[in-house]
């Protein structure tokens, strides 16, 4: 990104094709809203186990992400997990 | 050698019944013996943008039902002989046709055609079915809009599952003052979204609205969407022909006009 994009407003025709392209990412995987929420609430149950996290605030999507053998673009998963406390609930 | 062409877009509203009535008289154009077959049952549209409503006795119902011989629901075409519509019921829905007698109609069909263009319903479901039932290709029509081009995507997905190959986009309503100022995407943004093939792009023209006033298609006319029309029919009978520069009316002393006026 240039200098002189950074400063500039994002226009919304780029707006539409990121949105776009995370939205068919996810409707080609075929992970249904469900899915996700289980998948979500079994990384909150895992992560907990370890630290305090704001389980309200997690976030996950499917995204894509460049592949490590540059075979293009692969489907990844993101997640945002705040933490609320390092201590080490585990021992 | 003829060819079964599904015209579909899975969004409603985008100029599925457009492109049909503008691609088959295209096609009609180029001598090619052609016959549309509206396949919305019960929202019948396709007669209106041809100009043909009133010659209307049976309809594609008739047809499969065997209420009459398929020669009697046939409507020529007001301005070129070898172009005939099979015009859709109104009263009817979707249910009153399955995939199996529309694959057997177009297979008798091809008997007589070059090219039997199928307009499709909006949506995916029985309507959808019957209109891809017998098709060889695809013609996916899509604006440049989040929705339009998500379902596109979804859409191809289908098509291929059921095993249609040939897949072509035809990107509809493009307004090149916007993807300049950056608020619609481009063609460019749309071919790296869907990595489909791209048959043509076509204008948001005005001229569109005043031929579907008059029931006229404009393919071949002298506006921009006439002749990005007439150059998507010459692709389709497989004619090599450079995608149509539509950026005209912006060029320099248009620019600089517009900055005189808006200062």
């Amino acid at each position: 990104m240039g200098l002189f994009e950074m400063f500039r407003k994002k226009t919304s025709g780029t707006i539409a094709k990121d949105r776009l392209k995370l939205l068919l990412v996810s409707d080609r995987a075929n992970c249904s809203p469900e899915l996700m929420e289980m998948i979500k609430n079994d990384i909150i149950h895992a992560i907990s186990k370890y630290m305090e996290i704001d389980a309200q605030g997690v976030e996950i999507q499917m995204t894509e992400t460049d592949s490590e053998n540059n075979n293009g673009k692969i489907p990844a998963l993101y997640a945002n997990i705040p933490i609320l406390d390092m201590k080490n609930k585990g021992n | 050698m003829s060819e079964v062409i599904v015209v579909t877009s899975g969004k409603g509203g985008v100029g599925k019944t457009t492109t049909s009535a503008n691609v088959g008289t295209g096609l009609a154009m180029l001598g090619k013996k052609v016959i549309l077959i509206d396949t919305d049952i019960g929202l019948r549209n396709l007669d209106v943008v041809m100009g043909l409503e009133n010659r209307i006795v049976y309809n594609l119902v008739d047809v499969v039902e065997g209420n009459c011989r398929l020669k009697q629901a046939l409507i020529k075409d007001k301005r070129y002989s070898n172009l005939y519509l099979l015009p859709s019921a109104q009263t009817r829905d979707k249910t009153a046709v399955n995939p199996e007698q529309m694959t057997k109609l177009v297979e008798y069909l091809r008997e007589d055609y070059d090219y039997i263009l199928l307009d499709c319903p909006a949506g995916i479901e029985r309507g959808f079915q019957n209109a891809i039932a017998g098709a060889d290709r695809a013609l996916v029509v899509t604006t440049p809009e989040v929705s339009a081009i998500r379902d596109a995507d979804r859409i191809i997905g289908l098509l291929e599952s059921h095993g249609i190959v040939r897949i072509d986009l035809i990107l509809n309503r493009i307004r090149m003052d916007m993807v300049k100022r950056g608020d619609m995407m481009s063609l460019d943004d749309v071919m790296d979204i869907l990595a489909v093939h791209i048959l043509g792009a076509v204008p948001d023209d005005e001229n569109i609205v005043i031929s579907t006033n008059q029931g006229e298609p404009l393919v071949g006319a002298e506006s921009l969407a006439g002749q990005a029309y007439y150059n998507i029919c010459k692709r389709i009978v497989g004619e090599q022909v450079p995608l149509l520069n539509l950026d005209t009316g912006y060029g320099i002393w248009t620019r600089l006009a517009n900055l005189l006026k808006r200062a």
